[in-house]
């Protein structure tokens, strides 16, 4: 092709560790034009990223390029890196999946802005600043002229993502490669981003490389996908063509990955197992006993919520929406107020050692797969540790004996279970914390994101395990997640939570087909692209 | 700013009387008193002398009026250097231990930040396993055993430096106490620095800086330094201390005429006033340090914030 901006061909990529080459790109092709969007599409360690930062000589310090990556007929692998940086920054720009840490904190926005037009245009300090207030406005921040004297502390994850784009806009470059952008944003501030992008896309007509791991993002936003598995790129096409009509089969698991089904709602008649009333929650920050002032934090401002028995409570909401602090709050497990029962006792007022005779049936799986294990234990020991409180006359051999039900259970090969967190996947990691929780037969699971880390194909898994053995022990779940097409497959009934209040609840159906609130049309269109 | 200054200051006054009290009593505890001398003193002299500094009174009326004078500004007179007060004797040797003492400072900073930073960017090379493994020596190798060290081989052996005294104060005699002072520090700096360097330089918004271009040079001396720098920061307030302690070696060992050498004989003698005064020169040294760090904090890193 006579307009081919980029021309990947037979690019490797390969790090040296302490146990033997890791081989992170196999060898792939990959075409650019000017001016188009190509998605590439994969799920964690398919190499995806690792493709662009070769191409860019970002490779941490054990990896290394072999094959060739033309850019406007400029060899880019090998390239020395004098002439790399004539490239990078003017040329090709880059935004990263972590607005929060992809800017320097130490230093003004504005100086970040004009120091790449400095560096590659040679302008004056204040004409790169007056330009930066311009990408600003162009990148839609309020107040730019304020603003450009902000730190990135003091802006919002959406906003400096919005920095980041304004900066790899700056020096009109002729491909922007995006690298999961939106990935670690609120659902609406992910929404707007995108806009913002499509929009530009338009107005200056550069090429951009979108790696991502959601195919419904892509779908929106590209012309071509390429669609890539453990370092090979194993299908490509236009995005009518692999969204209609899949050739590679891993496309076609990607494509069903999304998680399906919905949940009947238990008995009219069910009784209530957890019950908060008036639930309210009050950080403050800040402030010593020298003085200084203090910031009150309202996180759960008196909610009610109701679970009964055998039913799935989903509660969503954006990051600092207060769902995890209500759920921890019901569990007894920080300092808010408010009636809470759980079964026929009220446990609002109960104390360290009346909790610990109801924590056994109160149990709670999180987020982090890779912090909330024990590095040290086995784990067998992590899934077997709180048999140790609750059934203390339980021998050794017994408590193996229940390690081995549960592992099998939650679908872990038992004879794993004298392994250390570090040796299983993101996944499995999560089935172990989920092990962990059922072993001790609780009535009630406080889900706190538990599927927000793993990739799509993994998250099906986790889910379709949720509802397994909930109908399996009849469990309560109160599930809290950002992902909405999580939520609708597992819950009944749903609270949408914003600024510690609870702004809409109802049915799943109700909710997700007829959402009264404007706040929750703004989720689901942002989440569902309506 | 102003506000937090203030307060930091008042707040460090109970550290201060706490310091001041506790040495009060542990040195009353040791046995022995500043006219124990080899050839007893007449009883009536004696006498006379416990009485003109007190010392015939209870310890806590003792204790009161030192507090008092402390109060106004006043340490007391010597009890062995009778000719002068103890505000004196350090108005005199503060000079020499402070130039002692900010030679050693400035080299065990910026040599240890710069050795450190040269380290990291080259990690893993034979100057990084090279530098590090100097530096181990300098932390493990106190400096009472560098510092006669350095003498033996310097002035003894190569006879190319005096052993020590201070002379003019010129290169000369300063050299071999302000390395034995330095060196020891600036290890731990460039320790430090390395660590927090090789942190850094694996951040996401250097991966940025070099997305975009940015020189080398620019990248690490911009962005990469002053953040790699907040940790060896922290780290001055100890520093500080641990030079003002080591200056009282040092100072001892090459016979100079500085505050940390009349802290140890005041201390043989059981000067008390002389070690009192010096114990709250020192204080008020390491205070104010702190402070000083805090305020280099708040320049360093812009989301840092006093009231």
């Amino acid at each position: 092709m006579a307009d081919t901006l980029l021309d990947i061909r037979g690019l490797n990529v390969r790090f040296s560790t302490p146990t033997g080459d890791v081989h992170a790109v196999k060898g792939i092709d990959l075409q650019v034009s000017k001016g188009e969007t190509l998605a590439i599409v994969g799920e964690s360690g398919s190499g995806k990223s690792q493709t662009m930062m070769a191409i860019m000589g970002l490779l941490a310090s054990n990896g290394r390029a072999e094959g060739s990556a033309k850019f406007q007929g400029q060899e880019m692998v090998g390239l020395p890196l004098g002439k790399l940086n004539q490239i990078r920054g003017a040329k090709i720009t880059m935004i990263f999946q972590e607005p929060m840490t992809s800017l320097d904190p130490l230093y003004k926005i504005g100086k970040q802005l004009a120091e790449p037009m400095m560096q590659h245009r040679g302008l004056s300090a204040k004409a790169a600043r007056a330009k930066a207030i311009e990408l600003l406005k162009l990148v839609k921040i309020p107040d730019p002229e304020r603003r450009v004297d902000s730190y990135p502390y003091e802006m919002s994850g959406g906003q400096r993502q919005r920095v980041m784009i304004a900066m790899a806009l700056a020096n009109d470059p002729e491909l922007l490669i995006a690298d999961e952008p939106t990935t670690a944003l609120d659902v609406t501030i992910q929404a707007q981003i995108l806009e913002l992008l499509a929009e530009l896309k338009q107005r200056i007509g550069l090429a951009i490389v979108f790696i991502s791991h959601d195919l419904g993002i892509v779908r929106r936003f590209s012309d071509r996908v390429a669609v890539m598995r453990t370092g090979e790129v194993v299908e490509t096409g236009t995005v009518a063509d692999i969204f209609a009509n899949p050739q590679h089969p891993y496309t076609k698991m990607l494509l069903a990955a999304e998680p399906t089904g919905r949940k009947a709602p238990p008995p009219d008649n069910a009784p209530v197992l957890l019950e908060g009333r008036d639930v309210d929650v009050r950080f403050s920050m800040g402030g010593g006993f020298m003085g200084g002032k203090k910031l009150d934090i309202h996180a759960v401002d008196h909610v009610d919520i109701r679970l009964k028995e055998g039913q799935t409570i989903g509660i969503v909401g954006e990051s600092g929406s207060g769902k995890s602090t209500l759920g921890r709050a019901l569990l007894r497990l920080n300092h808010g107020t408010g009636a809470i029962r759980f079964g026929t006792d009220d446990i609002s007022e109960a104390s360290r050692q009346e909790m610990r005779r109801h924590r056994r049936q109160m149990q709670l799986v999180f987020q982090d797969p890779f912090g909330s294990l024990s590095p040290r234990m086995t784990a067998g020991q992590i899934v077997t540790e709180g048999l140790l409180v609750h059934e203390p006359q339980l021998s050794k051999s017994d408590r193996d004996l229940r390690a081995i039900k549960a592992f099998m259970e939650v679908g872990l090969d038992p004879a794993t279970r004298n392994r250390y967190p570090h040796e299983f996947s993101g996944g499995q990691r999560q089935r172990i914390a989920i092990a962990r929780a059922i072993i001790l037969k609780p009535q009630v699971v406080v889900l706190d994101e538990p599927t927000s880390a793993l990739d799509r194909s993994v998250q099906k898994q986790i889910v379709e395990l949720l509802r397994d053995l909930q109908a399996k022990h009849g469990l309560s779940y109160l599930f809290i997640s950002h992902d909405l097409a999580v939520v609708r497959a597992l819950s009944d009934y749903i609270v949408v939570m914003k600024s510690g209040k609870i702004v809409e609840e109802g049915s799943t159906d109700q909710i997700f087909d007829a959402p009264r609130e404007g706040y929750t049309r703004e989720l689901m269109a942002a989440a569902f692209g309506k | 700013m102003l506000r937090f200054v203030l307060r930091r200051l008042m707040s460090a006054l109970p550290t201060i009387f706490i310091v001041v009290t506790l040495s009060f009593f542990l040195m009353r505890v040791a046995p022995g008193g500043p006219f124990n001398l080899e050839r007893p003193l007449e009883p009536q002299v004696l006498e006379n002398l416990k009485r003109a500094f007190l010392l015939d009174q209870p310890l806590v009326v003792q204790y009161g009026h030192y507090l008092w004078n402390l109060f106004h500004g006043d340490l007391g007179p010597s009890f062995i250097y009778r000719d002068f007060t103890v505000a004196q004797l350090i108005a005199n040797s503060l000079p020499y231990s402070m130039t002692l003492g900010a030679w050693a400072l400035l080299v065990a900073v910026f040599g240890g930040i710069a050795i450190g930073s040269y380290a990291a960017l080259r990690q893993n090379s034979f100057v990084d396993y090279a530098v590090m493994t100097v530096a181990s020596f300098g932390i493990t190798v106190p400096n009472f055993v560098l510092a006669p060290i350095l003498s033996f081989v310097f002035a003894v052996v190569l006879h190319v430096l005096p052993a020590g005294g201070w002379g003019d104060g010129g290169p000369k005699n300063l050299l071999l106490p302000v390395i034995s002072l330095a060196l020891p520090q600036l290890a731990v700096f460039a320790r430090i620095t390395r660590g927090s360097m090789i942190e850094t330089l694996r951040a996401d918004h250097i991966r940025t800086a070099r997305a975009y271009g940015l020189p080398t040079r620019v990248v690490v001396i911009v962005h990469a330094m002053r953040a790699a720098l907040v940790p060896a920061v922290s780290y001055l307030g100890p520093v500080a201390a641990a030079v003002l302690t080591g200056s009282v070696v040092v100072e001892t060992v090459y016979g100079l005429p500085g505050v940390g050498r009349y802290f140890v004989l005041g201390a043989l003698n059981r000067d008390y006033t002389l070690v009192m005064g010096t114990v709250v020169l020192i204080s008020v040294f390491i205070v104010v340090f702190n402070l000083l760090v805090d305020i280099l904090y708040a320049v360093l890193d812009p989301r840092v914030r006093y009231e």
